[in-house]
């Protein structure tokens, strides 16, 4: 059975990624992101209730307000962590209404409070933060390129570093295009896609890298790539449904407060998969051939 | 069949499951959690407005700035510092042996004076640049000051002007020594002594290096508080992460069989490892950092995969069992070195570049590559020898490989 050409159709594969990320730019452009408390601040709640209760009922009534990822801490003077009278809660910007809203659901549904403070609070992660990680990525990305190229070709690492940024965008136009919220632990999240990324795609290079040493002239470089790709194939699965088996379970399982953790990286890795199974190679073919073409060019211009 | 090899896989098998039974609580238990997973002491910092300080959003913001510039000097990972309202500033520790002192430090004006014999002030913390704190050869604890240009040219303009005099530097209005002068400074470095400890000297250092704040701020409120994930969400998201490893556990076990198994074995001894290397280090777990554990499990995981797939290769291309063993680990090493010392290298970059979340997540990354290296690839590899070693069965579908050409083998 002839294996199907994933080299061949490359245009569609890459059509697929670049038109995502397109769309998401435009997101980010014209709707931005749906920045967390982390980075907008917003109002703290300080609550001493007459009878002590727990997280989970806090946030079932603070999901009706839309606030379900909200920062509930409860105060845990006495012996139990699981339930108290002292409740410190942080939610995103609100209005004075909404605020009175939800006190009044509080009280309604948890029964009576005092309110020991209600002021606005400031972010807890300043720009210097993000740009702090920015230039650390990039600078992270920079010695993957070097060692990729000392370990490879250069052609290699750029083909890598393409890939990883397509995964990054990917997971950044999904934020914006259903926006959802953006807290400190998405930067974590992001991080761990640019591993997961790197990872898959160093894999499918190192068996072109194999094969390519065993290469005959009578079969094209793109068969090669193809072959190499569906050997790989079976690990590419297992490990990717296995991965994303347990990031679906935290997903599903864990709680309110990591969705959006969990879900960057269930986007990420999906994407990682994607990219480093069906475009990377391809990728490492169209810059080989652009370096010929170049040299051939520079061969006709010493010629003439 | 070879009793000798078996009996020493059962060993090494049981001897890791009994450990991990054991061990795996306790030594999760003991390691240092985040605000995030495990909650501190929430501190509430009122600013009270002085005659000789207003207390504006400027001076706020500088005071969150320093405040900020204390905690992380302290050590502490992943603080919450917050302005709150116009005037006061919470922060939250992640679990603090003393939070007495860490609080008293957070408050402390700090403004530093360098005062002549007359009483009259000469130069400030302004002039300092940096300030740490050094043992003396004879134990002794003392703050060593650095000057700028500009206060290293005052002070040796104050010595020399007050040889044989006594001059004092101050704290908060508090004398914390009082020196005779017995020749001009001009080097722009000077040192306090009369440090207690090296803990009070470090914490002195600490408060000079980070400034003065250009208000008073006073502890209003002090207190332990839960989780910031939220108890019940931190809750749930356990139990989440342990339906995603018994998930991974089983799919080992379905796909790979025995190879499986002891791939399990090794993510088990992978756990105990990297816990008790995060004890050792005293290194504090925060969400972060558990992304930073999720990819290097997935990482121990995709070795195994490549691995196993490889030997299934071997097997098919017509090995024998223990060869094609040796094979598929020798040439699987080579993809998964790569990728480990690529992801490494990303990580120690993170680490030292980064802060807060980035450090949390790069630390626990690039201790899960290194641990997993060896789990995954050597113990793996020592424990399957074993059992392939003793002959327990020959069938290679035993270890999740099919055998060339089975049809031939049943006829036989």
């Amino acid at each position: 059975m002839k294996k199907f050409s994933i080299v061949k159709h490359a245009k569609i594969f890459c059509s697929v990624s670049a038109i995502f990320i397109l769309i998401g730019i435009v997101s980010m452009i014209t709707r931005g992101f749906n920045l967390g408390i982390d980075f907008t601040g917003g109002s703290i709640l300080d609550l001493k209730f007459d009878k002590a209760v727990t997280t989970t009922q806090v946030r079932d009534v603070l999901k009706d307000h839309k606030l379900g990822n909200s920062i509930i801490q409860l105060g845990t003077s006495g012996s139990s962590t699981k339930e108290s009278q002292s409740v410190l809660i942080r939610t995103g910007v609100i209005n004075d209404e909404n605020r009175r809203e939800v006190m009044t659901d509080l009280g309604s549904k948890l029964g009576t409070f005092q309110t020991l403070r209600v002021e606005n609070v400031g972010a807890t992660v300043g720009g210097e933060l993000v740009r702090q990680a920015a230039l650390a990525v990039v600078l992270s990305w920079l010695l993957m390129i070097i060692y990729i190229t000392i370990r490879f070709e250069f052609k290699f690492a750029i083909a890598a570093i393409i890939a990883l940024i397509i995964d990054v965008m990917v997971t950044l136009s999904t934020f914006s295009l259903l926006q959802l919220e953006l807290d400190s632990t998405f930067v974590a999240a992001l991080l761990t896609v640019v591993g997961y990324s790197v990872n898959g795609t160093i894999v499918i290079f190192d068996r072109i890298r194999e094969n390519l040493k065993i290469h005959r002239r009578s079969e094209s470089i793109g068969d090669m790539v193809d072959n190499s790709i569906w050997q790989c194939m079976t690990r590419s699965v297992y490990t990717s449904l296995s991965t994303l088996f347990a990031v679906v379970a935290i997903f599903l399982f864990g709680g309110e407060t990591i969705h959006n953790f969990s879900f960057a990286m269930l986007v990420g890795f999906t994407s990682g998969f994607y990219t480093s199974t069906f475009i990377a190679g391809s990728l490492w073919i169209f810059f080989k051939n652009k370096g010929k073409v170049s040299t051939k060019v520079a061969v006709k211009a010493k010629k003439a | 069949m070879r009793w000798d090899n078996f009996s020493k896989f059962l060993v090494m098998v049981v001897g890791i499951v009994v450990a991990f039974a054991f061990f795996a609580k306790p030594l999760f238990s003991t390691v240092k959690q985040g605000l995030d997973l495990q909650g501190g002491t929430h501190v509430v910092l009122q600013a009270v407005e002085t005659p000789d300080a207003k207390v504006d959003d400027d001076a706020m913001n500088r005071s969150v700035k320093i405040i900020e510039r204390r905690v992380n000097e302290l050590g502490l990972t992943e603080p919450v510092i917050q302005r709150q309202g116009k005037d006061r500033i919470i922060v939250e520790l992640p679990g603090v042996k003393d939070p007495e002192k860490a609080i008293a430090m957070l408050g402390r004006t700090a403004l530093l004076e360098f005062r002549n014999m007359e009483g009259k002030t000469v130069m400030t913390g302004k002039d300092l640049k940096d300030s740490k704190a050094v043992a003396e050869q004879n134990g002794q604890a003392v703050v060593t000051l650095d000057f700028t240009a500009e206060g290293g040219q005052k002070f040796a303009d104050l010595t020399m002007k007050n040889v044989g005099k006594q001059i004092a530097i101050l704290l908060d209005g508090e004398v914390l020594t009082a020196p005779v002068v017995n020749e001009p400074i001009t080097g722009g470095k000077a040192q306090i002594s009369g440090s207690k400890n090296m803990e009070d000297a470090e914490h002195l250092a600490i408060l000079l290096r980070s400034g003065s704040l250009p208000v008073k701020l006073e502890v209003m409120e002090n207190r332990t508080v839960g989780p910031t994930l939220g108890q019940d969400s931190k809750d749930k998201s356990v139990k989440a992460f342990g339906i995603g490893l018994a998930g991974i556990f089983l799919f080992m076990l379905l796909y790979y069989r025995a190879s499986g198994f002891v791939a399990d074995i090794a993510l088990l001894l992978y756990t105990l490892i990297l816990l008790a290397i995060m004890k050792a280090l005293n290194a504090t777990l925060t969400l972060p950092g558990i992304a930073g554990i999720i990819l290097s499990i997935g990482m121990a995981v995709d070795a195994n995969v490549l691995i196993f797939e490889r030997f299934k290769e071997e097997v098919l291309a017509g090995r024998t069992m223990r060869s094609a063993l040796d094979a598929g680990f020798s040439r699987a090493f080579v993809t998964i070195f790569d990728s480990n010392v690529t992801t490494l290298m990303a990580a120690a970059v993170l680490f030292y570049l980064g802060t807060g979340p980035i450090r949390g997540f790069a630390i626990t990354l690039a201790l899960g590559v290194l641990v997993s290296m060896f789990t995954a690839i050597s113990v793996t590899r020592y424990i399957l020898r074993f059992l392939v070693t003793s002959n327990i069965c020959k069938n290679p579908s035993f270890l999740g490989a099919r055998a060339p050409h089975s049809n031939e083998e049943v006829a036989k």
